[in-house]
């Protein structure tokens, strides 16, 4: 199957709904075999891009290509483009075996073949022996298979999921996130996946496309994404980090030291590439690099910054704490608390974290994001 | 203390009190609704399968060895079948255009695709024969220009013509929702896996959409089997219906014959409801959609087939509204015969039903307005006991208060007669039969199902947590009623109260039969007295312009109310 896998590449794609654009200037490049995810807040055009993949909507700029083949004319039927719908679209008036042979059926295969790869794709789903069934009588997680499987079943070039577990309860999503996971990288087919939950997004991908307002923001490996958010809103949206307004007062090879408008200097160990030119910035911490100490305990070469303690929440595997640093209020994430000392409402502690923790993004939004009709491809 | 505890803050005896307060209710609209839709309908059933000494089957077996009555039979039966063919013909690609495309005039479309509806067919038919009857404005062009005439108006396909134009918006409007409800995405997974055009259509559309199409022909089948009007104008009676009427006036209420046929009319309804319910019960998939797909509703067209679109729907809708034409001009004409048009124009017809005959509009109104109030009270009490209701009974209740759907009007009407004939009702100084009393009986009893299902499905829409927050406030059940649950429904009262008001004031087929003289009757027996004779035919076409009037507000108001859902009165 993995010889069938499709590159997808999209180059300046737009679509306009009346007047205003729900996606535009998008540029990206998914390899053959790749999990890449669409990753943003509902309503920033991730499912109109997908749509355009599919050719259910033609785009209004650009265009989109598949391996060689530019297919912006090219009708949904002839794409072999695989979809799997938010809502399933299970066809109410078919059984499951009728709903996952429907594609089979379109190409003209032979009746025992169906037969045998329907049993096949039904297997790989775990829905063996659901043949007859109609689907007013499967639960939330067995439609949603049976939509798998009926795309799976034609072996398509591309695959694409649309929010596929967003209608499912919390442990099915986790259980279907792991089999979703590894049908993937047994099939070796190229996929692409769009989704609002960071979670989902850094757990399945290989690469994700971080979205906001119908552009992709920043593009990267879901460590780069999460370690090193280029922009105010993916350090916000993925993982949601505290952010430290300041000035650049001193910059080396290594290290920036910021003057935040807290009135404590911060140190951040960033690579050049990021260092931006002197002047207003925003630093970026995640609450899990945070560490509470009582306030006279020595912080070594940490960032200190103290503060008091206005709420905390014991949650089992860490304990959420808000510090109140002057007029900012930050979240700190103390992972594995076991043994560690617990700190309550009124507590005064000095917040402490790494300068490899930091990140930098400028204040304003880059000027190449803020204008998304430039064209951003092959990041990094 | 859990949730429940909360919530029940009637004490155990004002429950029981209320429990019984139901249950009179129950019993009494019980025994009202078995005393004018049960008990007539099975004392023609009787009549049919009874001699002098007991039960028979003897009548019922004779009616298939009578050809005329075989005739008849096999007559409503082409009759509702071919309407329901033409009517599909008209009906579908309408709905299709209507929902699925995007064009300029759409809103027209559907508008427009109404408007059959709010003429009432017998008037339609005379509208029909001014212009394609024997000596009709077309067959007059037709003589002057080829020589020949086309009997379109006569006999049997006259009648097929009027219902066929009358009736297909029914299937129209029952099919564009059933459309409007598949979720797109059910068609764009098939597009996905290599599914388009006609195969698209025959595998995923069409079976999708047959729910809605099968209701419309349903009530298409059953509306034309029970059309008395329509036959009677056209002066042709081997059919069922007009067979029961003229049994029945002619030879009188005891011919035994004239019940036989009304017991068949009444199997024929009964049939081709329970077929239309099977098959949608098995078929019931409700087309919920979860969150926006982002397909766009209605494709753009252009260029080659929007010009076909338009010219089809244009077409279509031209020649169903060519009735309207010719009763509006007929009612402006003083003489309007062996010509194309008028040849002398006039405002006397109406002045002629206004003031000289003004009888027909206010009886229409008074008789009208009372069954719609009848209607709404019992409605809304029938709904609530049903959704509500904690008391034995409540699915025949459901039953009774469904079954003048299968009942023709004529059936209904000899029932009554039968029943209330020599039956002095103290107050009336005679019979029911001998007031007009009895068309208010009539009307709302034939039209409950109408608002019954009005009202249940507004009540339906109110989640019972409303009613409950009411009650744990302290409001009492009736307070409760009153306060909360009525000012809620009060939009499906208005809209079922408007369903009936507008199909009882047109109503022939019962009413041809009940009304007990001249003076004392609608406006829809009017048309037909003044269409006997060729000068009443001005007048009658005056009265028809004020039905359609009356009608096509009601219409208009009901749209209103359902919010622009387009035709909602016309829905089952
Ligand atoms: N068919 C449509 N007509 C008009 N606007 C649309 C349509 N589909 C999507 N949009 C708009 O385009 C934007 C992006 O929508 P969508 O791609 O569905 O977002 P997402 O999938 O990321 O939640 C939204 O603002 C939405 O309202
Ligand atoms: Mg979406």
């Amino acid at each position: 199957m993995s010889s069938k896998a499709s590159e997808v590449r999209l180059e300046g794609v737009g679509k306009r709904f009346g007047e205003t654009w729900a996606v535009r200037g998008v540029s990206l490049h998914v390899r053959a075999g790749e999990f890449y995810t669409f990753l943003g807040p509902s309503g920033c055009g991730k499912t109109t891009l997908l749509r355009m993949i599919a050719g259910f909507a033609a785009p209004d700029e650009g265009g989109v290509w598949l391996d060689d083949t530019m297919v912006n004319a090219l009708p949904p039927w002839k794409r072999d483009v695989g979809m799997v719908f938010q809502s399933y679209a299970i066809w109410p008036h078919m059984t499951v075996f009728e709903n996952v042979a429907f594609g089979l059926r379109e190409r003209r295969v032979s009746r025992a073949d169906i037969e045998r790869q329907v049993g096949e794709a039904l297997r790989m789903v775990n829905l063996e022996g659901m043949q007859g069934r109609r689907p007013s009588q499967l639960s939330g997680g067995q439609q949603q298979r049976v939509a798998l499987a009926r795309t799976l079943v034609v072996q398509p070039r591309v695959l694409l999921l649309d929010e596929p577990l967003s209608n499912l309860d919390a442990r099915l999503r986790a259980q279907m996130r792991i089999e979703l996971l590894k049908l993937q990288r047994d099939l070796g087919i190229t996929t692409i996946y769009v989704t609002h939950d960071q979670e989902e997004a850094l757990a399945l991908s290989t690469r994700i496309a971080v979205m906001s307002a119908g552009a992709v923001i920043q593009e990267g490996t879901p460590r780069e994404i999460y370690e090193a958010p280029r922009e105010r809103f993916v350090a916000e949206f993925v993982g949601a980090s505290n952010l430290l307004r300041g000035e650049v007062r001193q910059a080396t090879r290594d290290t920036l030291t910021v003057a935040t408008d807290l009135g404590v200097e911060v140190r951040a160990a960033c690579p050049s590439v990021h260092a931006p030119s002197p002047g207003r910035i925003l630093l970026t911490i995640r609450p899990e690099a945070m560490d509470l100490l009582p306030p006279g305990e020595p912080a070594d070469h940490r960032n200190r910054l103290e503060g008091k303690v206005v709420a905390s929440a014991f949650q089992g595997a860490a304990i959420q704490y808000e510090v109140e640093v002057g007029d900012t209020l930050l979240r700190a994430s103390v992972t594995n608390p076991k043994g560690k000392r617990l700190f309550q409402r009124g507590d005064l502690v000095a917040v402490v974290f790494g300068p490899e923790d930091v990140g930098i993004v400028p204040e304003e939004p880059r000027a190449e994001s803020r204008e998304p009709s430039v064209v951003r491809s092959g990041q990094d | 203390m859990d949730r429940q505890s909360f919530v029940m803050t009637v004490p155990a005896g004002g429950t029981r009190r209320l429990e019984w307060g139901q249950a009179m209710l129950m019993v009494g609209l019980l025994l009202l609704l078995t005393l004018f839709i049960l008990y007539p309908l099975l004392r023609v059933l009787f009549v049919a399968v009874s001699d002098g000494q007991g039960l028979t089957l003897r009548h019922l077996l004779n009616f298939f060895d009578r050809p005329l009555f075989r005739e008849a039979l096999v007559n409503s039966l082409g009759a509702g079948g071919l309407a329901v063919a033409f009517g599909s013909l008209l009906g579908v690609p309408l709905a299709y255009f209507s929902v699925r495309y995007q064009f300029r005039g759409k809103l027209l479309l559907q508008t427009l695709g109404v408007l059959p509806l709010v003429i009432p067919p017998f008037v339609g038919a005379v509208a029909l024969q001014l212009i394609l009857g024997r000596s009709g404005m077309v067959n007059l062009l037709l003589l002057r220009w080829f020589g020949a005439s086309v009997p379109f108006m006569e006999g049997l396909t006259g009648v097929i013509l009027v219902q066929t134009l009358h009736y297909f918006p029914f299937i129209m409007l029952n099919t564009a929702v059933s459309l409007a409800n598949v979720d797109p995405s059910l068609e764009e997974m098939a597009q996905n896996l290599g599914s388009h055009g006609w195969r698209l259509f025959r595998r995923v559309t069409l079976p999708l959409m047959l729910p809605g199409y099968v209701a419309g022909c349903l009530l298409t089948f059953i509306r034309v089997i029970d059309d008395l009007g329509t036959p009677l104008m056209l002066n042709y009676t081997k059919l069922l219906a007009p067979q029961a009427y003229l049994r029945i006036t002619t030879i009188g209420i005891d011919d035994v014959d004239g019940y036989v046929v009304c017991v068949i009319l009444v199997v024929l309804s009964l049939v081709s409801l329970w077929a239309a319910r099977k098959y949608l019960g098995l078929s019931e998939y409700a087309t919920v959609q979860r969150g926006t797909t982002g397909a766009e509703i209605g494709r753009p067209i252009r260029g080659m087939k929007l010009a076909v679109v338009l010219l089809i729907s244009a077409g279509m809708l031209g020649v169903s509204l060519l009735p309207h034409l010719g009763i509006l001009v007929l009612s402006l004409s003083r003489i309007w015969s062996f010509s194309l048009l008028p040849t002398v124009y006039t405002l006397g017809n109406y002045e002629e039903i206004l003031f000289r005959t003004p009888h027909f509009v206010k009886n229409t109104l008074l008789y009208a307005l009372l069954a719609a109030g009848v209607d709404i009270v019992l409605g809304a009490v029938i709904a609530w006991l049903l959704l509500r209701g904690r008391v034995f009974g409540r699915n025949l209740l459901d039953a009774i208060a469904t079954m003048p759907l299968a009942i023709p009007g004529v059936v209904l009407a000899v029932g009554y007669l039968r029943v209330f004939h020599g039956w002095d009702v103290p107050g009336l100084g005679g019979p029911l039969t001998g007031s007009w009393v009895i068309l208010v009986i009539a009307y709302s009893m034939r039209r409950l199902p109408y608002t019954v299902r009005a009202c249940y499905a507004a009540l339906q829409q109110i989640h019972v947590s409303l009613e409950e927050a009411a009650q744990n406030l302290g409001a009492n059940q009736v307070r409760t009623f009153w306060k909360v649950t009525f000012p809620l429904m009060l939009g499906g009262l208005v809209a079922g109260g408007l369903i009936s008001f507008m199909t009882s004031a047109v109503e022939l087929s019962s009413t041809i039969m009940l009304v007990p003289k001249i003076e004392l009757g609608p406006i829809a027996y009017g048309i037909y007295v003044y269409m006997q004779s060729a000068i009443g035919r001005g007048p009658g076409a005056a009265l028809g312009v004020v039905a359609i009037l009356l009608v096509g507000l009601c219409t208009y108001l009901t749209n209103r109310i359902f919010a622009g859902r387009s035709g909602s009165a016309f829905r089952v």
